[in-house]
């Protein structure tokens, strides 16, 4: 098809070649300026910038969007009261499309030509693993605030922490003494086919024996399945748990199958909220959830013992009793895991004041002092609980809630402590190079 | 192929291999290393291009082509040890038989059969790649790390973790790929190929083995997108199983409709585009792929032979 209209002829255009050559004078000057004002202002009068990874599209932009939003909410908080070391904090975000290979970009985008002093904020593990490389190569300080098992496997490098939210591994050794003191000690795993199932089937069996129980039948589900009853005889007869770990958007034809498939007379049911989050838990189909346990980070609905810090971070992110957005019902938060965020940008607010941070060039004292850190305390900072943090293993390790669906709400019925969750350090990242 | 002076050609693509070194030392930062990841990657178009472009045979299944490379050089480093020289050897001779034993099985069909069983054959690779996770990092994938990312070639290292040392290998390998395709394009090789596309059963008729030219093509892209996914490895120090997903067999396409199919420089132009058009748009709105999407539909309607084919067509008919 030829050019008929002319569309990408500029000749007839009117615009001169003089006229053009200043507007594009004008243009660049206006572009340079900012960035000219800023480098003149005195640095430590300068806002200290946070580049945010963040899964704005994708598979994981429901959690995005909240990442977002607690993140904006945690700014504000530390703004209000002064910032970090007197400067102000300022969110610079990019999405990476939930893309390893795009976020790899993003984070050179945010240490070369945003030149943020941090990048923060990656939940889906295959963007951490690999956005980790680009981090260590720009030796940028990479928060992530994913809950996989990645950093603490000391497999990335010294660059990147995870110190508010605890990993996978530790989250599913904390539920084993529970499940096998008031569930049942017969276990049958259902999971996903791929990493994130994979954790749940290789750290549960060696953490339930410990506790005097047994996975007696692990059923991996391929990932393009969309129907799941044919998977349900594998099930023995004897099992007294199902632990599911089901995600995306099959778990509502999972759970109505599942239900299907036992009616009144099923085994207990345990599962990991990330198969829910910003999913309605009273969503049609999910009624036969109603009196199963469900492990949550931090509780999405408000409960009666909450505290005054719990209750102050809730109303500064904006969910409401249910865990949904205030003033939209329909908007479900996922509160098990964004509290991270929250909790991650009080960590940095820590170690630089610690490290005594002017700017990019004191990354490395960043990284050191971040290492150094062994405990947060509960509180304003730390709403969801009291943590422990390995500087070696650069991961944090806090208490998990047990909470059961009753009355179309979850009902934490237990927490665990941190020791639950602790293990042997798989390595040392501070051998590591800075 | 209407080129009469070669020396015009060959000094038209010396110009912009000398052009992308050039921009190594006058890009900023970020675009240094966003180039240094486009070179990379239109190496995998140009070798999607030799199929698709100059023999017709349009694949939906490419990506398995460039992760075979990629999973060739990086399985190498993380669990063997071996050195980068070694593994970049070792993805390209993955990709290569790879390709043959596809090529063996797809090229007894043609044109949508094609097509289908080049994607069936993509995603069993992709599935693979994730059922065998103990090996391959199924879908989080493996980190190489920068240590074992240094060449060695007598007392001198290099360390391709280094911005600038990266974009010159990537930039090496891209002008090495873009030279050796001039070459073929321009061989009798590369005239039998366009033959085929244009009409098999006359080139049949004429004596040639339509059926192992075709093969030979097969070997040959799969080869220079198992170089690229090889070299995105070790250059970029992640392998995962996204490389392997139906979304960068359909890149390849993409970038080289974009750029000009059966053009030499197309590839390149066509991963700038989509690149950049990308990167810009995404800070401006979270519906950038909307932009794309309108980008793309507007070249189809305006410039349906992609930018280098409009341009050859239009003004520089010697291109090749």
């Amino acid at each position: 098809m030829a050019d008929k209209n002319g569309f990408f002829d500029l000749s007839k255009t009117t615009l001169s070649r003089r006229t053009a050559l200043k507007g594009i004078a004008a243009g660049a000057g206006l572009a340079l300026a900012p960035g000219f004002v800023r480098y003149s202002q005195a640095q430590s009068s300068a806002p200290i910038r946070i580049g945010f990874q963040s899964h704005r599209t994708g598979i994981g932009a429901a959690y995005g969007r909240w990442y977002e939003k607690t993140s904006a909410a945690a700014v504000k908080a530390i703004n209000d009261a002064g910032g970090i070391g007197g400067r102000k904090v300022e969110l610079v975000i990019e999405d990476d499309g939930t893309d390893p290979a795009r976020g790899a970009e993003v984070v050179n985008k945010f240490a070369k030509q945003h030149k943020t002093d941090i990048v923060f904020g990656t939940l889906f593990s295959h963007v951490v693993i690999g956005s980790a490389p680009a981090a260590g190569e720009n030796k940028i300080p990479y928060f992530v605030v994913s809950e996989g098992h990645h950093v603490a496997s000391t497999k990335l490098n010294r660059y990147v922490f995870q110190p508010g939210i605890t990993d996978v591994k530790s989250q599913i050794q904390s539920m084993a003494p529970w499940i096998a003191a008031n569930a049942g000690k017969k276990v049958t795993q259902i999971f996903p086919d791929f990493a994130f199932g994979y954790d749940h089937r290789d750290y549960l069996p060696p953490a339930l024996k410990a506790q005097g129980g047994e996975v007696i039948a692990q059923i991996a589900i391929p990932p393009t399945e969309s129907s799941f009853t044919k998977y349900f005889p594998q099930i023995p007869a004897e099992t007294e748990v199902i632990y599911h770990v089901m995600v995306g958007p099959a778990v509502l034809t999972f759970v109505k199958e599942l239900g299907e498939f036992y009616g009144s007379q099923r085994p207990q049911l345990f599962g990991f909220i990330d198969s829910l989050e910003a999913v309605d838990i009273n969503s049609p189909g999910l009624e036969f959830l109603d009196g199963s346990h469900f492990w949550e980070g931090s509780p999405r609905y408000a409960q009666p013992d909450d505290s005054a810090a719990q209750k102050a971070y809730r109303a500064a992110v904006g969910i409401d009793d249910n865990g949904a957005a205030v003033g939209d019902a329909k908007d479900v938060s996922t509160a098990a895991h964004m509290f991270g965020c929250w909790e991650t940008l009080y960590v940095v607010k820590k170690a630089m004041e610690d490290a005594g941070y002017k700017g990019p060039e004191d990354r490395a004292k960043l990284v050191e002092a971040t290492e150094a850190l062994k405990e947060f305390a509960e509180g304003p900072e730390h709403p969801q609980g009291p943590k422990t943090f390995n500087g070696k293993i650069h991961q944090c390790f806090g208490i998990q809630n047990i909470s059961k669906v009753e009355g179309g709400k979850l009902k934490v019925v237990h927490k665990t402590k941190i020791e639950d969750g602790l293990y042997e350090p798989e390595g040392d990242y501070t051998t590591q190079a800075l | 192929m209407r080129d009469a002076s070669p020396a015009r050609t060959y000094a038209l693509h010396i110009g912009v291999i000398a052009l992308l070194f050039a921009l190594n030392f006058i890009l900023p930062d970020y675009h240094q290393s966003l180039f240094a990841r486009i070179m990379a990657l239109a190496v995998f178009a140009m070798g999607y291009n030799l199929l698709f472009g100059y023999v017709g045979l349009l694949s939906l299944g490419h990506a398995m082509f460039f992760s075979a490379g990629l999973y060739g050089a990086g399985l190498t480093v993380y669990h063997l040890g071996w050195g980068v020289p070694e593994a970049f050897v070792a993805g390209i001779a993955c990709g290569a038989l790879l390709a043959l034993v596809i090529g063996l099985l797809a090229l007894r069909t043609s044109g949508v059969a094609f097509m289908i069983v080049t994607m069936m054959f993509a995603q069993v690779f992709y599935l693979l790649i994730l059922y065998f996770a103990a090996w391959t990092g199924g879908d989080q994938g493996l980190v190489i790390q920068q240590a074992s990312r240094v060449v060695s070639i007598g007392a001198a290292s290099f360390d391709l973790t280094d911005p600038t040392v990266r974009y010159v290998a990537a930039l090496a390998l891209f002008s090495v790929v873009l030279l050796i395709t001039l070459a073929v394009v321009r061989s009798r090789f590369g005239r039998v190929l366009v033959a085929i596309r244009e009409n098999e059963e006359r080139t049949r008729m004429l004596g040639y083995d339509t059926v192992a030219n075709k093969l030979a093509a097969v070997v040959a892209s799969g080869a220079i997108c198992a170089a690229s996914g090889a070299a995105y490895a070790l250059l970029f120090g992640y392998v995962g199983s996204n490389f392997a997903s139906i979304q960068y067999s359909i890149l390849p396409l993409l970038w080289v409709l974009l750029g000009g199919a059966a053009t030499t420089l197309g590839p390149l132009v066509g991963t700038l585009f989509m690149y950049y058009v990308t990167d810009i748009t995404s800070g401006f709105t979270s519906a950038y792929l909307l932009i794309v999407g309108v980008a793309l539909i507007l070249l189809v309607l305006f410039a349906p032979k992609g930018i280098m084919g409009s341009i050859r067509e239009r003004w520089l008919g010697w291109l090749p």
